[in-house]
């Protein structure tokens, strides 16, 4: 690191003429952070942003769990249970999810599309600063009189309507999470648009790239969509409107669709990244070209495209019309053929590959089987006439977080470990890896898979307490998700290890693993604080051999 | 190789044989979705099966190559990786195979959906209306109607603390002072709909749901085949005490369900924990359809067929207990003693509100505000019994009473 | 630091990197406090006026000075050809967010028309709705729900003041062509002049559109209580209102560079991109006009 200059403040924003600015690193201290424009300092932040909110996130899930741990209301009040479901879920979703998918875009993107930065770094910088505004905002809730949103993370009227003082806070809090989203993934759509490398064509252009741009158009798509939704709530409740009030002319259920047309496009939002992720690893470790990379991405295209058209499956019970109800269900049943298409091209990628099984492929793989899992109770419950039977039971629990735990959570931890030591210059400790898998992978299953049963067994989902006869599965649930939750230690100890503790620790290669393929492993690691301020030639090697 | 995909076919089979006698033990646990009692309900359970099994299949496919290759395809048994990356006749019949499985199971979904739809010709329709937190039932055209709340030991051990195992409570949460009493082989038409937030009523052994929407009307149908006593819950989040209100049907074969119509009809009112407005029909019903807000539409024309057939019933003389009231509504938000669950749910005990004019309380009442549902559905008498409790129990003294006139003007 | 040894070269530097800035920071900060003071004030908790004076007064100054800022950067040269398709595809991608946030509610006013208010007046499916909740309540639009919400109502006629708004906005539409075709051919009094005649069109708009809305109010008893009919006409005319107003803003600041000699010929994004959300709000008057006050 250049220490010796330190000249940004003087010079402000025209130092881009600044003959040595190579040498020009970051600002000290707190400032740097603050103020920082580049992709791996914003990257870093979002990426210890989600941990942070993974971390609160998972605490609440453990306050819910405790709760669940025995028939009874053991130690908290039903309000504040349905607090800790609301807060759990907004947290790990707009708090946990998406900011860590958008710190790997961060420091993932222009390495891999060879430049120097994202299209618009300044706007980077407030997509960041945003949430923990808005988070502060969301969670200080909990000290206000009357505690913090009450009514599900899908926020229905007229019950959301209901609450105090956390209600608009809420709202706005949520608005703002839209402002971050959009403005990530307009630069996310304007950097891959405009900004890769010569010779990089679309068709070259590694899976976790071509994903998020995906996931980017989603996002501009559906993020206005949110915030029109509860602008319309807080009118509905400050101002008069009737848009959710039948006495008026409007209806509660325009809600839910209004609601579902953003939501169900956000739960790919969630998975189209980790997707990418997954493919990125798993032709590393087989150390074999990714099978199928054009199929695979039109599958994620035909994915998206059809997310757009299958909202309805969340409210086959609120009495939609036949028509409507059979439409939703065949278009969410297609869903399985794309998706199917990326499991079998997985396989197929791993077919007669010389696999070796590191940390990040172990998650990847575990992935795959767990989210493949998820997909099918997803499929069961597309049938609308079963779905009248699981919906809002916790079967619908077991397979979301079956597709969001094992799903999206394992691919960016995947992820993490295939990167961390581009990142930081140093390995992490395989054999704490290979512990930290094996832990997550059995207790994610001792937690989540007797909620399959429960729910069959007819336990509605948002319940603080519950009939006797579903006392079993919930304590195995419980222990499981403490122990999968201390299991993280192991993982967070790792990452410290490279991030901050490192003596002792492997430096890493530049090339870190021997199958991998693509630009970010030309530059060295740990990754310089510019890369490619001049772009790499892409020579004429498909890129599908990333 | 070939000894390798006999190994495997082999596996598959015993897998398989293995699932086959198991299957009929698990398919009957109880942590199965139940078959339940009626038509429905089976045709429903054997899809839910169907696609169990279809996704079995393909999960016993998939994974068993994956696992295959991670066991055969590793770095020490197979060190030089195959180079092939593309075929385009494999990700065609991989993309059409999927695609006829699923035509397999839309079909049959299909036509359980329509018959699911089809609520015509029903021998006998109940209203239900939610409440936070509680159900009622509207006999329509019988002028029977009543409440249907938590039973009362249930709610005594739900309390936080309350020093009582939910094991040793019957039925715990599962249970409710007055069941909702159906003939058996009769196809009986439900109307939903709520009076505050949305609800969903579900009972898994007759694989019906549905979601209870304030303002509008959903209509699903069920036709029992046996006898006998299906519980079940609300299943959409409605506030605190959403996980405390409880669905319980009886089934009754036709003789005994006519003489419990008659008994009911015969003025005997139901001992609900909501005071008897059991057969007042004409003074209940219309306020039901009255969403948060609303101005009430013109309550007065109501449900035609309800509001004929409703013996006038007026409350007695004596008027209702505001005691009773209290406890049967506002009890469990505002407590028993009212000291209220602060901060969201307030202590009346010394509230300003309270003490003040008698209007304000009555409206609040009324129209509800915030997390406290409105009350229009009890009468004016009762409304004004509660009021008066209020204020001159629970540690008010306001000394006054307000009389059921009062509340008409409000409403 | 390890970087390209090129990268010292600035006639070989392809990419545009702006130096570490507090702006957003600040924009975040003066957010915060804003949505903050307006939670707490819609919940009656009188947070008094000087914190949303403060976050206010603090937006608009980092938002000046951080466009202030983009406008030298770009005057100055700094940018290459391949930042200004970086502002081309962001401002496309930007206005196309918000054609999905008025999409929410032009779905919402369908929503009404053709499911909610015909179901709730017994049609399809839903003919117990009727008959049970709300009997006696009809389809008609304009409508102020089943409960007569805010009481009766006249609607504005689309044949006075919004058809002289229609036209008001398409003429604009042309005339900041006009003014675009004058810079592009380098005549710069012709532009500012043109660019003056947009922005007095767009702001006889607001006049009317503000005159509008006092009649509702106070002769027609429409107001945003007025069921859904209310709402909807309320929020979508207002939100466009709002974005007419921020249109007409940022016209006046273009037109302030353009007179202290900013933007050439072959090279003026920040004209254009004002000039596409000029057309984009424009067209969102259109639909409002035909599916608001027409249908
Ligand atoms: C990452 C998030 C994610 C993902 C990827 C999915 C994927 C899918 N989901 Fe899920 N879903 C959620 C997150 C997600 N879901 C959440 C959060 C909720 C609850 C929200 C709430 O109410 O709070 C929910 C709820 C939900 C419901 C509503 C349930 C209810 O409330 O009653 C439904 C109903 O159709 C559904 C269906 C599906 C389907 C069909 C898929 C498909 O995409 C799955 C496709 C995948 C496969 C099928 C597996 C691989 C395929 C093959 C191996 C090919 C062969 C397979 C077959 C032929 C079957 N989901
Ligand atoms: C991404 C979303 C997500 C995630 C990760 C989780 C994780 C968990 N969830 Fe949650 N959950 C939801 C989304 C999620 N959930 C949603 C949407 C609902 C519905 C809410 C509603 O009804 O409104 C819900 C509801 C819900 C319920 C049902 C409540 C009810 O209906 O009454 C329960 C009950 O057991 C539960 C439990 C858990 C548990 C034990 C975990 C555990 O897995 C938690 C342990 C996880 C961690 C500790 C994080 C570990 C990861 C890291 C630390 C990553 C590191 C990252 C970096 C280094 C960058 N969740
Ligand atoms: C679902 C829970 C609930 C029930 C049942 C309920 N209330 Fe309330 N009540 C509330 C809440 C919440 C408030 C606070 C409302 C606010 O100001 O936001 C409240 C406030 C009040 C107040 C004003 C107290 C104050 O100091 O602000 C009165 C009086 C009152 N309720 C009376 C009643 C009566 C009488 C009943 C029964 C007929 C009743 N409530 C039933 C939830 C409930
Ligand atoms: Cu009623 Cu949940
Ligand atoms: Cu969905």
């Amino acid at each position: 690191m250049a220490k010796t200059h330190d000249h940004s403040h003087a010079h402000g924003h025209d130092h881009a003429h600044d003959h040595d600015d190579h040498h020009h690193g970051p600002d000290k201290g707190v400032m740097r952070w603050i103020k920082t424009t580049n992709h791996k300092d914003l990257g870093t932040l979002y990426l210890w942003f989600s941990f942070i909110m993974f971390f609160i996130g998972g605490l609440m899930s453990l306050v819910i769990r405790a709760e669940l741990y025995a028939p009874g209301m053991q130690f908290i009040d039903p309000e504040f249970y349905n607090q800790m479901i609301t807060l759990h879920a907004l947290v790990m979703i707009f708090g946990g999810v998406m900011p860590g998918f958008v710190g790997l875009a961060n420091w993932m993107v222009p390495m891999m599309i060879g430049c120097s930065d994202l299209a618009l770094p300044r706007v980077n910088n407030w997509g960041f600063w945003i949430l923990p505004f808005a988070f502060t905002m969301l969670l200080s809730t909990l000290f206000l009189p009357g505690g913090g949103p009450a009514g599900g993370w899908t926020l229905y009227p007229p019950l959301v309507l209901q609450g105090g003082a956390s209600f608009p806070l809420t709202i706005f809090a949520i608005h703002m999470l839209g402002i971050s989203s959009i403005t990530g993934a307009i630069n996310v759509v304007v950097t891959i648009m405009n900004m890769r490398a010569p010779g990089m064509t679309l068709l070259k252009m590694p899976l976790f790239v071509w994903t998020w741009l995906i996931t980017a158009y989603l996002l501009i798509a559906v993020m206005p969509v949110l915030a029109g939704a509860v602008t319309m709530l807080l009118t509905d409740k400050y101002f008069g409107t009737s848009f959710f009030n039948a006495a008026g002319g409007g209806d509660p259920v325009m809600f839910e669709h209004i609601f579902w047309f953003f939501g169900h496009p956000e739960v790919y939002i969630m998975i189209l990244p980790a997707f990418g992720i997954v493919s990125t690893i798993i032709p590393t470790f087989a150390r074999k070209q990714l099978f199928g990379y054009d199929s695979m991405v039109y599958a994620v295209a035909s994915i998206a495209f059809l997310s757009f058209i299958v909202w309805a499956h969340h409210m086959f019970t609120v009495g939609i019309p036949l028509a409507g109800e059979l439409f939703f269900m065949f278009s969410t049943m297609l869903i399985a053929v794309p998706t199917g298409v990326k499991v079998f091209n997985w396989l197929a990628t791993m077919w007669r590959g010389s696999m070796t099984f590191e940390t990040p492929m172990l998650f990847a793989i575990g992935f795959v089987f767990l989210f493949t899992i998820g997909g099918f109770s997803g499929i069961m419950l597309a049938l609308a006439p079963v779905d009248f039977q699981y919906h809002n039971s916790y079967f619908v629990v077991a397979h979301f977080h079956y597709v969001l735990v094992p799903g999206a959570i394992f691919s960016i931890i995947a992820a993490i470990y295939y990167w961390i030591p581009k990142w930081t210059g140093v390995m992490y400790d395989e054999r704490l890896g290979k512990i930290h898998f094996w832990l997550s992978a059995i207790f994610i299953n001792v937690t989540f898979f007797p909620q399959h049963f429960v729910g069959l067994a007819g336990m509605p989902r948002r319940i603080p307490d519950y009939a006797v006869q579903f006392t079993d599965f919930n304590v195995i649930s419980t222990w499981g998700a403490f122990l999968y939750f201390i299991a993280q230690f192991i993982m967070i100890y790792n990452f410290l290890r490279c991030a901050i503790w490192r003596k002792g620790m492997v430096p890493a290669t530049s090339q870190v693993w021997e199958g991998a393929h693509g630009l970010e492993w030309t530059v060295p690691s740990p990754a310089p604080y510019h890369t490619f301020e001049d772009p790499p030639h892409v020579g004429d090697e498909p890129a599908a051999a990333h | 190789m070939s000894n390798l995909i006999r190994g495997l076919m082999l596996a598959t089979a015993g897998l398989t044989g293995f699932a086959a006698r198991a299957a009929d033990t698990m398919e009957n646990a109880y942590w199965n979705l139940p078959k339940g009692v009626t038509d429905i309900s089976n045709e429903v359970w054997h899809l839910h099966m169907a696609a169990f099994w279809v996704c079995v299949a393909i999960a016993v496919v998939v994974f068993g190559v994956m696992f295959y290759s991670i066991f055969a395809h590793r770095r020490s048994k197979h060190p030089v990786p195959a180079t092939f990356h593309h075929s385009t006749t494999v990700e065609i019949i991989w993309t059409i195979i999927p695609f006829v499985i699923l035509i397999g199971l839309a079909v049959p979904a299909a036509g359980t959906l329509i018959k699911q739809y089809d609520s015509r010709n029903s021998d006998l329709t109940i209203k239900i209306t939610g409440y936070q937190w509680k159900w009622q039932y509207e006999y329509v055209g019988e002028g029977v109607s009543f409440f249907s709340t938590l039973d009362a030991k249930s709610n005594e051990a739900r309390q936080l603390g309350s020093g009582i195992d939910p094991k040793t409570v019957p039925h715990y949460l599962h249970n409710v002072d007055n069941y909702l009493v159906l003939p058996v082989g009769k196809k009986v038409r439900f109307l939903l709909t709520s009076n505050d937030v949305i609800h969903g009523w579900w009972v898994p052994d007759l694989a019906i749901k549905k979601d209870a929407i304030p303002g509008f009307i959903n209509d699903m149908w069920t036709q029992i085949n046996e006898p006998g006593i299906y519980r079940g819950q609300c299943t959409v989040l409605c506030g605190r005490d959403h996980g405390f209100m409880p669905v319980v049907v009886e089934a009754k074969t036709e003789a005994e369900y006519a003489a419990w119509l008659a008994k009911m009809k015969g003025g005997e009112t139901v001992a609900a924990a909501a005071p008897a407005i059991a057969t007042d029909a004409a003074v209940d019903a219309p306020a039901a359809a009255e969403p948060v807000v609303a101005e009430p539409a013109a309550p007065e024309a109501a449900p035609v067929e309800v509001a004929a057939a409703a013996p006038a019933a007026a409350p007695a003389a004596a008027g209702p207990n505001g005691e009773k009231v209290y406890l049967g509504n506002c009890a469990a938000c505002h407590q028993a003693t009212g000291a209220g669950l602060p901060p969201t749910f307030p202590a009346l005990t010394g509230s300003k509100v309270v003490a003040g004019p008698a209007a304000g309380v009555i409206t609040q009442v009324l129209k509800g505000k915030n997390a406290m549902p409105p009350f229009a559905q009890l009468s004016d008498a009762e409304i004004a019994a509660a009021v008066t409790y209020v204020r001159n129990n629970l540690g008010n003294k306001v000394g006054d009473t307000v009389t059921a006139d009062q509340v008409k003007k409000l409403r | 630091m390890a970087t390209h040894a090129a990268a010292s070269d600035p006639s070989n530097r392809r990419y545009f990197v702006p130096a570490p800035s507090a702006w957003p920071f600040m924009l975040t900060v003066a957010l915060g406090t804003i949505l903050y003071s307006v939670s707490m004030y819609l919940e009656e908790r009188h947070p008094g006026p000087i914190p949303f004076v403060l976050g206010g007064a603090l937006f608009f100054y980092i938002v000046f000075t951080w466009f202030r800022g983009v406008a030298t950067e770009s005057e100055t040269g700094q940018y290459s050809a391949q930042v200004d398709r970086t502002y081309r595809l962001g401002m496309s991608w930007f206005i196309f967010s918000e054609v999905m946030f008025f999409a929410a509610f032009f779905g919402a006013l369908y929503y009404a028309r053709e499911l909610s208010v015909p179901w709730l007046s017994g049609e399809g499916s839903r003919v117990l709705t009727n008959e049970v909740l709300w009997p006696a309540f009809e389809n008609i639009w304009p409508t102020n729900g089943p409960a007569a919400i805010g009481g009766d109502f006249k609607t504005i006629s689309p044949w006075h003041l919004p058809l002289i708004n229609t036209l008001l906005l398409l003429t604009s539409s042309v005339t900041i062509t006009f003014a675009h075709h004058a810079l592009k051919e380098g005549h710069r009094r012709a532009t500012i002049l043109w660019m003056w005649a947009t922005i007095a069109l767009g702001a006889v708009f607001l006049y009317f559109q503000a005159s509008e809305y006092i009649e509702a109010y106070h002769e027609l008893n429409l107001t945003l209580n007025s069921g859904i009919y209310g709402s909807t006409f309320f929020m979508l005319t207002g939100f466009h209102g709002m974005h007419v107003t921020l249109g007409t803003i940022m016209m006046i600041s273009v037109t302030g560079r353009l007179m202290s000699g900013h933007f050439k010929p072959e090279s003026h994004f920040g004209f254009e991109g004002v000039a596409w959300y000029w057309h984009f709000v424009d067209v969102v008057w259109v639909g409002l006009f035909i599916f608001v006050y027409i249908l």
